[in-house]
């Protein structure tokens, strides 16, 4: 059993602008229109970086940069799990374009922004962050995966650990094969129980029990569309301030079993 | 940290299939690095092409993962009797309480540049391009878990050139949680012309054999492993052969995403972590693996970490003029060259230097050298800053 409790949460995807706007859809006070995700610039990169950041960094230092504030924290003194199932699919449909035509010349910048772990990079850069950052990738499995690295870090440290799942969609052919609709992120300032002000404490542990859905059809075809939002599950429980159960999706050999307390 | 055993290990790489042929290279200070002739590149460079990878067959029920990087880690996991040794671990653990952490860079990528160019008249990429099994970086991993019928948790680790070291330290710490009590970490990175051209623009491929710490280095030699270990709790009394894992160190450059800090400041963060967790004193390391990739800023900032923490005494070399660098699957594959360092108390020497360079001057050795082996560390360092240090011992030294 990991546990851990949740000190700040950011969201940004497709009619969800941040938190409070998320909380207010979650929660049914307002009713869910989607409209597509607007990313914003990533305004804490250095003006050279700012410019190279790709869509997904974009994504992942929104959400990141609203859990750490909403809890109050210094992001240079938090280390980091990024996690989401593809790396910038624009820059990698670019690079694919290049190496079939007859030059073959990369840009230098996109070759390193092709590398999964881009944001987590430019995050280190933007909030001059030395602490230790993993990124991970596991399909569609990959919310589920990053959630159990930051819990296993929480199990035998007592830092606060930020929890970054990020998804966009892919430009045409990829998308084709790949269709995420849009891009999804959300970020989950995780620190061990008790350690602060939270917004509910978690336990968790491998279950085989399907999935928990979402009742209304949008949020739901919105979670099984896009990796990251496989947390909406978890996010709704925290908009509607709801102890309980829930089940979110992992691997097809295991589900993880969240038992929220407030 | 949870001590953990590498209870069985293998390596596949340019220098040969499994531990026998990489050590056999290695103690005979041979390269496997060749002038490029990969798919259709045409570029002036050397690499380390595994042999034999396109004649490998994927088992029946796994054809659909069927592209260069899962061939490359099935003909890995065939070399010494791993696939056997990780059964054996599943029967006694439980099938779910069997994690697979590997690390990859580009996974199956090559699929991706082919199916490009085979677009159709309109555009959409050929019927035979299969994204999960293919392009998804966690394709390894699942094939991997899948080819070894293991249920535990799974995720491939993305952090370009560290990713298959970061992969030991996820292991350790699911291992620490409870939530497993055995891991398959490793790293499986193939040949692609992403790599081949991307390093060439950046200016960092080498024109002849790597050499790394040389005064005239000029970049890097690409090359492709498989590499794979088997982690579980160390037994209270464990054999003197056994390799144990101490401690993992992590931090981040926060830097540049592609050129390292220029005085090593996160390197030398995740060597002095590794070593404080694992409670051993810098003076009582033998060796370290460095990260080492040949080119001149790396190779320099390297340099600075590593004697800002250890002076210059320690003996040090990059493996990587044998090897090539195997991108993410360097971590796991420099963590097997230390373990068959600490078994056979051999120091790999580093290939391809006529000249060092004066200006690094860490204790680079350039020859072979025998003699006790207690302490190791391994450094990989990766693109977006991610640094790694893995720190091994032999099993009877360390604090078990």
């Amino acid at each position: 059993m990991l546990s851990a409790c949740i000190r700040g949460v950011g969201v940004l995807g497709p009619g969800l602008a941040d938190w409070p706007s998320a909380v207010s859809v979650l929660s049914n006070a307002h009713p869910y229109q989607r409209e597509r995700t607007i990313l914003p610039v990533a305004g804490a990169l250095p003006a050279a970086e700012r410019r190279r950041a790709g869509r997904v960094t974009r994504l992942a230092l929104a959400v990141g940069a609203e859990a750490i504030a909403q809890a109050g924290l210094d992001a240079r003194a938090v280390p980091s799990v990024f996690s989401s199932s593809g790396a910038d699919g624009e820059v990698c449909h670019e690079i694919c374009v290049a190496l079939a035509g007859d030059d073959r010349l990369i840009s230098p910048t996109r070759f390193h922004n092709s590398v999964h772990n881009a944001a987590a990079g430019y995050w280190s850069i933007a909030y001059g962050c030395a602490e230790a950052s993993v990124s991970l990738c596991a399909h569609d499995a990959s919310f589920g995966a990053g959630l159990l690295e930051a819990l296993c870090q929480l199990a035998l440290d007592t830092e606060p650990v930020l929890l970054v799942a990020y998804d966009a969609d892919y430009p045409q052919p990829l998308r084709a094969r790949r269709p995420i609709p849009d891009a999804f992120g959300v970020g989950l300032l995780l620190a061990p129980p008790g350690s602060g002000p939270a917004l509910a404490s978690l336990k968790i542990e491998l279950c085989d029990d399907a999935a928990t859905n979402l009742e209304s059809p949008e949020l739901e075809a919105l979670r099984i569309s896009i990796p990251a939002a496989r947390s909406l599950p978890l996010l709704q429980r925290l908009a509607q301030a709801r102890r309980g159960r829930i089940v979110l999706d992992y691997l097809d050999t295991a589900r993880l079993a969240v038992e929220i307390e407030l | 940290m949870t001590t953990l055993l590498l209870s069985h290990f293998t390596a596949t790489s340019c220098l040969g299939h499994g531990l026998g042929a990489t050590f056999e290279a290695l103690a005979a200070a041979r390269s496997g690095l060749a002038p490029c002739q990969f798919e259709t590149a045409v570029l002036e460079t050397y690499i380390g092409e595994v042999a034999g990878v396109d004649a490998v067959r994927l088992p029946a029920p796994l054809q659909a993962y069927d592209c260069r990087n899962n061939r490359l880690a099935q003909l890995g996991l065939e070399q010494d009797g791993f696939i056997a040794a990780v059964r054996a671990s599943a029967a006694r653990w439980g099938r779910g309480r069997v994690g697979v952490f590997l690390g990859t860079s580009t996974s199956g990528m090559l699929e991706t540049e082919l199916a490009y160019r085979r677009r159709t008249p309109e555009g959409a990429l050929p019927e035979q391009f299969e994204y999960a099994h293919h392009h998804n970086s966690f394709s390894v991993s699942d094939y991997v878990r899948r080819a070894l019928e293991i249920d535990g948790p799974a995720a491939t680790l993305c952090t370009a050139c560290s990713s298959s070291a970061k992969a030991f330290a996820v292991a350790q710490r699911m291992i620490g949680a409870g939530l497993i009590d055995a891991a398959v970490v490793g790293g499986v990175d193939s040949l692609c012309l992403t790599t081949l051209y991307g390093f060439h623009s950046l200016q960092l491929s080498a024109r002849t054999r790597c050499r790394p710490f040389d005064v005239a280095r000029d970049g890097l030699s690409i090359g492709e492993a498989a590499a794979f270990a088997l982690l579980e709790r160390a037994p209270a009394l464990p054999d003197e052969r056994d390799v144990i894992l101490l401690a993992t160190g992590e931090s981040s450059d926060a830097h540049h995403m592609s050129n390292p800090h220029p005085e090593g400041a996160g390197a030398r963060m995740a060597m002095r972590r590794a070593l404080d967790a694992g409670g051993v004193a810098a003076a009582r390391i033998d060796y370290i693996n460095l990260h080492g990739t040949g080119t001149p800023s790396n190779d320099s900032a390297e340099s600075r970490a590593v004697t800002g923490l250890f002076g210059t005494d320690t003996p040090c070399s990059s493996t990587k003029g044998a090897t090539g660098h195997t991108l993410g699957a360097s971590g796991a594959l420099e963590a097997v060259i230390c373990a068959l360092a600490l078994r056979h108390e051999l120091l790999p020497g580093g290939l391809n230097v006529s000249q060092r360079d004066p200006r690094l001057e860490l204790n680079y050795l350039t020859e072979n050298r025998r003699g006790r082996v207690r302490y190791v560390l391994s450094n990989s360092f990766g693109f977006g800053g991610a640094n790694c240090s893995l720190l091994f011992a032999r099993a009877h030294e360390g604090p078990v």
